[in-house]
């Protein structure tokens, strides 16, 4: 489906193939192996602390953190916002390594500050900073993986980085806890460690991610080639990414948080409460799993379909938490699906994006999609609660899957010829990229 | 660069970045190895015992590093400050009455914290074991000893979000009845029922084995409620009011109330009701403190400051005199007489 596509490629688009780490077998570039890597080794570092900052607060610290989740929400919205940034910065002048790694190191030095941010206002700057970083890296970091793959892999190129990104973020609190054992209270050193596992991270992405993404070509930067912020702007009028902004908004806004699935989880199908803490880790291995062949599949089938069907199985997951049925299996299909979700819907709705937003601008592109896709899940996480608050669990879980099937309607009619059209934004991508 | 001097820069950097951190580690332990520090109260010899009678005396968790930081410990009710006596059991959070304690344990897992609250005799056996959702943060025991409530705080959701909310459960230590969440019951505010998602319960203080007092926070708004054990109901009595502690004669509740112009983080100032006048005032304690405070008597109040150490400090309850230390290195005490 993508073959127009690939065909209107550059050479120095096709290169990554080439340079890939095992050749001949149409591998993943080595640019995502690395992303991959940086990603995996910064997810140990963040979740290390993520996992023992709440005892950290009540144990080590007498502080409740009761605010500090509050905090955390306003948190994420602003890290939204940052994305827009990091991603417009990015694509002036091809700079994504630099501001990868500006967002990278940023988060890294916000560690050792842990240390000595001993009050809830400084733990909260801190964190502040860290999701500055999270937010100036998360776009660069996405058109690097585009960027540097070929059209035609580039939802196994998504698969293998969140597949890798999770294998860190589920090793950090292993890591926390292992130190934690060996070290009573020594959250000291589980910052440092933290720290240090960050900034090894950051070097690697300096060491290995080449300077210019191969498809933006050699060449330094022209001034011609520094899209403006209206550039950016005007993404927006593509027909293509409109489209498929407005079908990832309204899903998004049907998409009950994680948190109220773990609640409701642990409501209507009676999951232990000593059970709670491991819940997530459910969803992480699913997503794990799943993340390289449902990539592969998107691929072969087309990123649109499977983005659909993640959709569906979230769908799946919503019908199981309101049946009435208390087997031991269904917590397990539940997070399975919950999993699948992701790995249905994160890398590839990239993959989808990066096809319809020229090379220079693939930054801001991406980032637009996220931020749209972030804000869409925030206020349909309000709108949850306010249902459940008026209506009861059941009764909002009961909208949210109307919600949903609602959407999926919407967003299948809304699009189906999605799959020319991505050729369509090949087209013009190539019409931008004509500079080199 | 070429690829060889690119590993070597990793591999340099890899080197160091090790060394850091394993520097922080061995530091840590020298800083803290298991030996009693100097110019600290030596160990008394003797057994921690919570049963009523004898010399009246204070059991708490000891904060002291060294072997026995984190164990329940005892020191006379007229020397708290003077040599402890250890008792081999390690407590988050732990409260005592009548012959009965609770302690709220953590255990390290793999992957997690383990949390358990462990219903202790007056000799500090366990009599009966409950796995915890969350890490501890409140603990009581009715008068009489017979029931036993605590508020852990549940974090379902560390891997994508931090939201945080409450759980408090009360058990009949005689019949080993679970009421696993107060959110069962049923709440009128103002005559109406009141049934909000957001609510959280904390801090529940006994009256007797059938009645206590507790916090319902809603909506960024915290009540005093009256619960009742037996029909599982709850009303809403005042507004602003947390953490309540009631004085062993019944006749005044101790709380934090959040005062507007105080920093977000930690808002609160110590507070007494008269139970009889419902009248409120606060104590002369000027700093903000995040603990559910105990009475040493009926005129004295304890309490633990977050983020300033780990002593334990008291004040009067009528409002005049000024805090002091009580014990250095302590959290959670119990009166025991």
């Amino acid at each position: 489906m993508y073959v127009s596509e690939s065909r209107g490629s550059t050479p120095a688009a096709t290169t990554p193939t080439a340079r890939g780490l095992f050749p001949g077998r149409s591998a993943v570039p080595t640019t995502v192996l690395v992303l991959g890597t940086v990603s995996l080794v910064t997810d140990i570092s963040s979740e290390m602390v993520t996992a023992v900052l709440p005892l950290y607060l009540v144990a080590g610290l007498g502080l409740s953190p009761l605010g500090f989740g509050l905090l955390d929400g306003v948190y994420n919205g602003f890290s939204a916002l940052v994305r827009l940034v990091g991603g417009h910065l990015a694509d002036r002048g091809g700079r994504h390594k630099t501001v990868a790694a500006l967002g990278y190191g940023l988060s890294a030095i916000s560690k050792p500050l842990l240390l000595a941010a001993h009050t809830l206002p400084l733990i909260g700057a801190v964190l502040a900073m860290d999701r500055t970083g999270k937010g100036l890296r998360t776009a660069p970091r996405d058109a690097l993986i585009s960027l540097s793959s070929p059209p035609e892999t580039r939802g196994r190129a998504f698969g293998v980085h969140r597949a890798m990104d999770t294998t860190g973020a589920l090793l950090g609190p292993l890591v926390a806890f292992l130190i934690l054992r060996q070290a009573p209270e020594g959250y000291n050193v589980v910052f440092t460690v933290s720290f240090c596992v960050a900034a090894l991270a950051v070097i690697v992405l300096l060491l290995f991610v080449p300077s210019r993404a191969p498809e933006l070509g050699a060449t330094p930067a022209s001034a011609a080639e520094r899209p403006s912020l209206r550039a950016a702007v005007a993404l927006l009028g593509r027909r293509e990414l409109r489209r498929l902004m407005l079908c990832a908004v309204v899903l998004s806004l049907a998409t009950v948080s994680d948190s109220f699935i773990y609640l409701l989880l642990q409501r209507q199908l009676g999951v232990p409460d000593r059970w709670i803490a491991l819940l997530p880790l459910g969803t992480a291995v699913a997503f794990l799993l799943l993340a390289v062949p449902l990539g592969r599949w998107a691929d072969r089938v087309g990123r649109w379909r499977v983005f659909i069907g993640g959709h569906l199985a979230l769908l799946a997951a919503y019908g199981l938490l309101l049946t009435h049925v208390q087997s031991g299996w269904l917590p397990y299909a539940v997070l399975a699906l919950h999993g699948a979700f992701y790995a249905a819907t994160d890398g590839v709705l990239m993959a989808a994006a990066a096809g319809s937003v020229p090379a220079v601008l693939r930054s801001s592109g991406l980032a637009l999609v996220q931020t749209g896709q972030a804000a869409a899940r925030f206020v349909g996480s309000i709108a949850f609660g306010a249902a459940w608050t008026a209506w009861g669990d059941r009764s909002a879980l009961i909208g949210a899957a109307l919600a949903l099937a609602l959407s999926l309607v919407l967003s299948i009619r809304l699009r189906p010829a999605a799959e020319h059209s991505a050729a369509e934004g090949s087209a013009e991508e190539k019409g931008v990229t004509g500079s080199d | 660069m070429t690829n060889r001097n690119k590993l070597l820069v990793l591999l340099a950097s890899v080197l160091v970045l090790a060394s850091v951190a394993g520097v922080v580690g061995w530091s840590y332990q020298a800083d803290r190895k298991d030996h009693v520090q100097a110019g600290k109260p030596a160990a008394g010899a003797g057994t921690v015992s919570l049963a009523p009678g004898g010399p009246p005396r204070i059991v708490f968790r000891s904060l002291e590093y060294g072997p026995h930081r984190d164990e329940l410990s005892s020191v006379p009710a007229d020397a708290p400050d003077g040599p402890r006596t250890y008792s081999g059991v390690k407590c988050m959070r732990f409260y005592a009455a009548a012959g009965t304690g609770i302690c709220l344990q953590s255990e390290m897992g793999a992957y997690s914290e383990t949390y358990t609250a462990l219903v202790l005799d007056s000799s500090l056996q366990e009599t009966r074991r409950i796995p915890l959702a969350g890490i501890p943060n409140r603990a009581r025991v009715s008068p009489s000893g017979h029931m036993a409530a605590w508020t852990v705080f549940v974090g379902g959701d560390g891997y994508a979000q931090k939201t945080f909310s409450t759980r408090t459960s009360i058990l009949d230590t005689r019949t080993g009845a679970l009421q696993p969440s107060l959110e069962e019951y049923a709440v009128t505010k103002d005559g109406k029922p009141f049934h909000p998602a957001d609510a959280n319960f904390w801090g529940v203080t006994f009256i007797d084995d059938e009645h206590f007092y507790a916090t319902l926070g809603s909506g960024g708004k915290t009540y005093l409620i009256h619960g009742d054990v037996t029909t599982k109901t709850a009303t809403t009595l005042r507004t602003n009011l947390e953490c309540p502690s009631l004085s062993p004669d019944g006749t005044k509740i101790a709380f934090k109330k959040r005062v507007p112009g105080l920093p977000e983080n930690l808002p609160w100032r110590l507070y007494v009701l008269d139970l009889k006048t419902m009248q409120e005032h606060p104590v002369a304690e000027t700093r903000s403190l995040d603990d559910q405070v105990a009475w040493s008597d009926d005129n004295n109040l304890v309490y633990s400051l977050p983020d300033y150490d780990a002593h334990l400090y008291t004040v009067p309850a009528d409002g005049s005199g000024a805090p002091r230390v009580l014990a250095r290195e302590a959290l959670s005490p119990a009166w025991v007489r």
